[in-house]
């Protein structure tokens, strides 16, 4: 499961993004996820920041400030880091029902401290850093070619069978 | 030790405790729309799973986009459409007898005190307004909803927030709610309930109430509530009449979904709002408020009145008395959206869309559309929107387009000014 979770991290120093920065609602009017794909993060308010970029393209984990996925209750917010192989949120906090959401579709949406997020953000200057979650061990590694983090963080027992279980469906199944 | 009114209704809904910190609840109402119902249905098809724990328990709608616009919600209100009859809901409100869900559900007597609701969509705390626990959820927490009719939270953690002094003439629900969410910021209430209390929340209609209610998302909160009482009984009666034997024994039913006076808060912040100003948006987040003083002359391209938040009759009774005898100002466009096909028809018969028009103001029917930019009233970049919705994300009414949230008083004024204005400083007109 672990392996499913890691990759080339995107930084947005930012807090309060919201789920229409993430998602326009002009484009909930998709009925499938795949369609949703080029458009993540198109209205994203961040200096130097391009949607189309390279960077964004590679992601596989994003790493930013407080209270991110504010707003409306879209799915279409996880699906569409879903779609883009993005599986992973790291932040000092999160919107309650994105959060939700990011676990019930059996992605994770891990908090931070704000000490322990400001060193993440410093190796960003670094260079690239590629982040690896080791979920049985509940660790952050995060590397560049030069220099080595790791984190440990929690997660609730509830939010490990959601994300073991592959979502919320999937554990309802088993249980309800 | 006593408990909140969440407590209260998570007690009573308990369905399940997996593990320790999240409850199961079984839920009363799960109401579906046509922008994060589709891909649920979809799945659901998928999974040979198609239908609903319960027809009258699930209750669909379209609202966002209709009549459809395009192919593509022509595709979403079909999905809808079609799935409502196949499963047999009771109640689905389709292009004729649809509104804006928030306002339309409670008009129609379906929330009740102590009741648990789940929407796919962020307002449906508005339905806190009646003293129920109603929070917006995801896609898949909608369609498990659907399935099975349960929904996982954690355990209500509630921060009581005491309203105290008189309202001035001229400053509404949309002020008090501004001004709570400028102070606690967008994620004040992160993860807790508001529980509303104090005078100015007794002396307030359902529909302020629900203004209220329909923001307490955007400080964060899972929901905001207000504990039901005689204006209450008196919205519902007309649905309730049947189940009580009068009023007063309705008010004692409904008075088992209040605090309990030792109730337990984690925090208890206390506003007094005698000297309230008139408040307004700046920037793009609904935590960035100032006075309407603040903001007055900032030009206007359009103003919007409607939306789940201020799109109800009492709202366009307040807009139209500032606007009776106007005209609006020669550089504005001015959209009314009626919440509801009810309140449409009662603002055709007490004459306020004849004042709305003779104003100027071009009349839509009820619909989401023009809040989250997808009809009805799309800003262009660099355009300024004076709005009575609940956001003023970047991009939230159109690309490159800014809003400014404020209340009907405020945007009939802007409207008339062509520039953010104070409505106390319109003069009435016979």
């Amino acid at each position: 499961m672990s392996d499913h979770f890691g990759g080339p991290a995107l930084f947005l120093d930012r807090s309060d993004i919201n789920t229409d920065e993430i998602i326009p609602a002009k484009y909930l009017t998709e009925i499938s996820k795949e369609a949703l794909k080029p458009y993540c993060l198109e209205d994203l308010s961040l200096e130097g920041f391009d949607h189309q970029s390279e960077a964004m393209a590679q992601a596989r984990v994003i790493v930013t400030r407080k209270n991110f996925g504010c707003g409306s209750s879209r799915e279409h917010a996880p699906w569409v880091f879903e779609v883009n192989d993005i599986k992973v949120v790291i932040a000092e906090s999160f919107a309650r029902i994105f959060r939700q959401n990011m676990y019930n579709c059996g992605m994770m949406a891990i908090e931070l401290a704000a000490p322990e997020l400001d060193r993440l953000f410093e190796l960003a200057e670094y260079g690239q850093v590629h982040i690896h979650i080791d979920v049985n061990r509940r660790q952050i590694n995060a590397e560049t070619h030069t220099k080595r983090l790791t984190f440990n963080f929690d997660i609730t027992p509830f939010d490990m069978a959601l994300v073991n279980a592959g979502g919320w469906i999937n554990f309802v199944d088993t249980r309800y | 030790m006593g408990q909140t009114i969440a407590e209260k209704i998570f007690a009573r809904h308990f369905r399940d405790e997996p593990f320790p910190g999240v409850n199961i609840l079984n839920i009363d109402r799960v109401f579906c729309h046509e922008i994060l119902t589709p891909i649920a249905i979809n799945d659901l098809i998928q999974r040979g799973r198609d239908g609903v724990f319960d027809r009258e328990k699930v209750k669909a709608i379209i609202d966002h986009v209709t009549p459809s616009k395009d192919s593509k919600t022509a595709t979403q209100a079909k999905t809808m459409r079609d799935w409502a009859r196949r499963v047999g809901l009771k109640d689905f409100f389709d292009v004729g007898q649809n509104g804006v869900c928030h306002a339309l559900f409670p008009e129609k007597g379906f929330i009740r005190p102590g009741q648990t609701v789940i929407m796919g969509d962020s307002h449906t705390c508005t339905y806190g307004a009646f003293g129920s626990f109603a929070a917006g959820v995801g896609t898949t927490d909608l369609e498990v909803g659907i399935m099975k009719g349960i929904c996982s939270f954690r355990p209500p953690v509630t921060i009581r927030i005491n309203l105290t002094g008189e309202l001035r003439a001229g400053v509404y629900a949309k002020d008090v709610i501004l001004y709570i969410i400028g102070a606690i910021g967008v994620n004040g209430a992160t993860d807790r309930i508001i529980e509303f209390h104090g005078p100015v929340v007794n002396k307030m209609s359902m529909e302020a109430r629900m203004t209220l209610c329909n923001m307490a998302v955007e400080a964060g909160a899972t929901t905001g509530i207000c504990e039901p009482d005689a204006t209450t009984v008196d919205y519902l009666w007309p649905f309730i009449q049947a189940e009580y034997r009068d009023r007063n024994s309705a008010l004692d039913d409904f008075s088992q979904w209040r605090a309990d006076i030792d109730a337990d808060y984690s925090e208890t912040l206390n506003f007094d709002l005698s000297s309230l100003e008139p408040q307004v948006t700046y920037n793009y987040k609904p935590d960035c408020v100032k006075t309407v003083g603040e903001m007055a002359g900032t030009p206007i391209d359009q103003v919007y009145i409607g939306s789940c938040t201020n799109g109800r009759l009492e709202d366009l009774r307040i807009a139209a008395e500032v606007l009776k005898g106007h005209k609006i100002a020669d550089t504005i466009r001015a959209i009314l959206s009626p919440a509801t096909p009810a309140t449409f028809q009662a603002a055709i018969k007490d004459g306020l869309i004849d004042i709305f028009m003779e104003a100027g103001f071009c009349v839509t029917n009820p619909t989401c559309g023009a809040c989250l930019g997808l009809s009805n009233g799309v800003l262009a970049e660099g355009e300024v929107c004076a709005s009575t919705t609940n956001r003023n994300f970047n991009g939230r009414m159109g690309k490159g387009g800014m809003v400014h949230l404020m209340s009907p008083a405020t945007a009939a004024a802007t409207a008339l000014q062509g520039s953010i204005a104070d409505a106390r400083t319109i003069s009435a007109q016979p």
